[in-house]
């Protein structure tokens, strides 16, 4: 872009006026604002820290922390094992061994016999919980996971279904929408690509 | 034997006088620690016992029992050395100043070295060493970091000490002494602070004094975010703690100096007079002139939290292009009402 271009604009510094440059009053108006802040802290209990151990921060409700996986109202995992949000995830931490279904699961051919996700290599991006189809993986509110070893932190699907019973009252599901089975029937007269 | 006990009475007061103000600094830091967290809206340390009252012993226990980590590049004795000049020279900067009532009538003189007649000078001048400590800090690290604070000690030591050097002579132009209990006495005598008689000199000697304290918003020698520690980049465990404490006593000895030069010390007007010599009158007087100098102590903190730092040349412009100005100014009409006042009234 040339100097003379009309599309620049030359924005010019604020005009000190001769109060300003004298710093006196600009400094009075600090202090003003920093003793407000001090006697908000204390004497109207306005700190925006918490105590931690003794009360615990509740983060806001788009908070992506521990991964949970939703259980559907007969307490089945809802995980189809898609593979969808294993092939999303950026950080390659997901690992699902799926498996055919048990005959009396007819809203399904799948579900995963092993849903194994580490926690360290997770960068808690929430695309796996975009990807999913069905719901069934979700980012909870959960900061303050803790392990001793780095197999500890590796969770499994016992361990991932446990994180959704931990959280099913403080965070009921995102997406309360039932497997698509009503559309499913209509779906399956279509001839399927595959078969 | 006189000579004795007087002694005696000197090595007592040294003793109360260094134990009392380490430990002030001690609490001073988690003063100014909460003050910082208020500030910010944070709540500050509140652990360690009640109103974190045992907060300043964990912190000296930490101190003192880190690994002292004396790297293998440095130079040596100067880099031992640094610290001792600093805390020394803070420490007995204290020696002329008064804490409480001084006189030939009073039952204790609250003072180390009493009647010295160039008392504010060498306050000045013991002052104005301490800033070998960072310079030397700085040049014995043997780090570019360091480097960098110890000149900038240097740049601000020949900005500030002029205005400041200036800035008290209309208050000794007007009480024509330099002793600091003759400040207190023509205070009290005239029934009026020194901040109502000088308030541009009060002006002037209170930036240069955060300058010389090394305080926010001139603490360009250890400016965190440029320069890592600035001249104690180099230093850990005690050697660090001492430049800690010889910074915070360095601030109580300015205090007092404010508070005696333009606060009346232990002076309130129609209450204490240096006529009374009882003890209880002067134990009111040390525990006002207390008050006042954590009075002051506060504000140092609180102009802490809210001025950001400023820039190297922008000290320079300040100190060199208006504060010597004005303090001549204000010298040279100081000078001219005293002559008129002295010519024409007394």
């Amino acid at each position: 872009m040339r100097l003379d271009d009309p599309k620049l604009r030359k924005i010019e510094p604020p005009k000190l006026s001769l109060a300003d440059r004298f710093y006196v009053t600009q400094v009075a108006v600090g202090l003003a604002v920093t003793a407000r802040h001090y006697l908000g802290v204390a004497f109207g209990n306005k700190a925006i820290t918490v105590q931690y151990p003794e009360v615990q921060h509740v983060p806001s409700p788009v908070y992506r922390g521990v991964h949970r996986l939703n259980k559907d109202h007969e307490g089945r995992v809802k995980c189809v094992a898609c593979m969808m949000c294993a092939t999303a995830c950026p950080a390659h931490c997901i690992d699902i061994v799926g498996a055919t279904a048990p005959e009396s699961w007819n809203d399904r051919e799948k579900y995963p016999e092993s849903f194994v996700i580490d926690e360290l290599r997770c960068i808690y991006c929430g695309m796996c919980e975009e990807a999913c189809p069905v719901e069934a993986i979700e980012l909870t509110g959960l900061y303050d996971i803790t392990g001793l070893s780095r197999e500890e932190m590796i969770f499994d699907k016992t361990k991932l279904l446990s994180v959704y019973d931990l959280t099913r009252e403080a965070e009921p599901m995102k997406f309360t929408t039932p497997p698509p089975t009503a559309d499913a029937k209509q779906t399956e007269a279509l001839p399927s690509p595959l078969s | 034997m006189v000579s004795l006990w007087v002694l005696i009475g000197i090595l007592i007061k040294i003793l109360v006088v260094v134990g009392i103000t380490q430990g002030a600094v001690a609490y001073l830091i988690l003063v100014e620690r909460k003050i910082a967290a208020y500030t910010q809206d944070r709540i500050g340390p509140n652990r360690a016992g009640p109103f974190a009252l045992l907060q300043p012993l964990a912190d000296g226990a930490k101190m003192l029992l880190k690994e002292d980590v004396i790297p293998k590049y440095v130079s040596r004795p100067l880099y031992i050395l640094a610290p001792w000049i600093a805390i020394t020279m803070a420490m007995i900067a204290f020696a002329v100043v008064p804490f409480g009532p001084v006189g030939p009538d009073q039952i204790i003189n609250f003072q180390i070295a009493p009647y010295v007649n160039i008392g504010i000078l060498y306050v000045f001048a013991v002052g104005s060493l301490s800033v070998y400590g960072v310079i030397l800090a700085g040049w014995a690290s043997n780090n570019k970091y360091s480097f960098l604070g110890g000149l900038r000690s240097t740049a601000q030591l020949i900005s500030y000490e002029i205005p400041l050097g200036l800035s008290i002579l209309g208050m000794v132009l007007i009480t024509g002494s330099l002793d600091l209990n003759d400040i207190i006495n023509w205070q009290d005598r005239q029934g009026v602070w020194g901040i109502f008689v000088q308030p541009l000199g009060f002006l002037l000697f209170l930036v240069s004094a955060f300058a010389e304290t090394n305080r926010l918003p001139f603490d360009l020698p250890e400016a965190e975010q440029e320069l890592v520690g600035g001249f104690h980049t180099e230093y850990s465990a005690m050697k660090f703690g001492m430049f800690f404490l010889g910074e915070y006593l360095h601030i109580i000895t300015v205090s007092y100096i404010t508070v005696i030069l333009f606060f009346g010390g232990w002076d309130i007007p129609f209450f204490l007079s240096q006529e009374q010599t009882s003890v209880w009158s002067a134990a009111l007087k040390v525990l006002v002139m207390i008050v006042k100098v954590f009075a002051v102590i506060l504000f140092m903190m609180w102009i802490r939290w809210t001025l950001p730092r400023f820039r190297y040349d922008q000290l320079m412009d300040l100190a060199w292009k208006s504060m010597i100005p004005l303090a001549l100014i204000n010298l040279v009409a100081t000078a001219a009402v005293v002559q008129l006042i002295r010519t024409y009234w007394v």
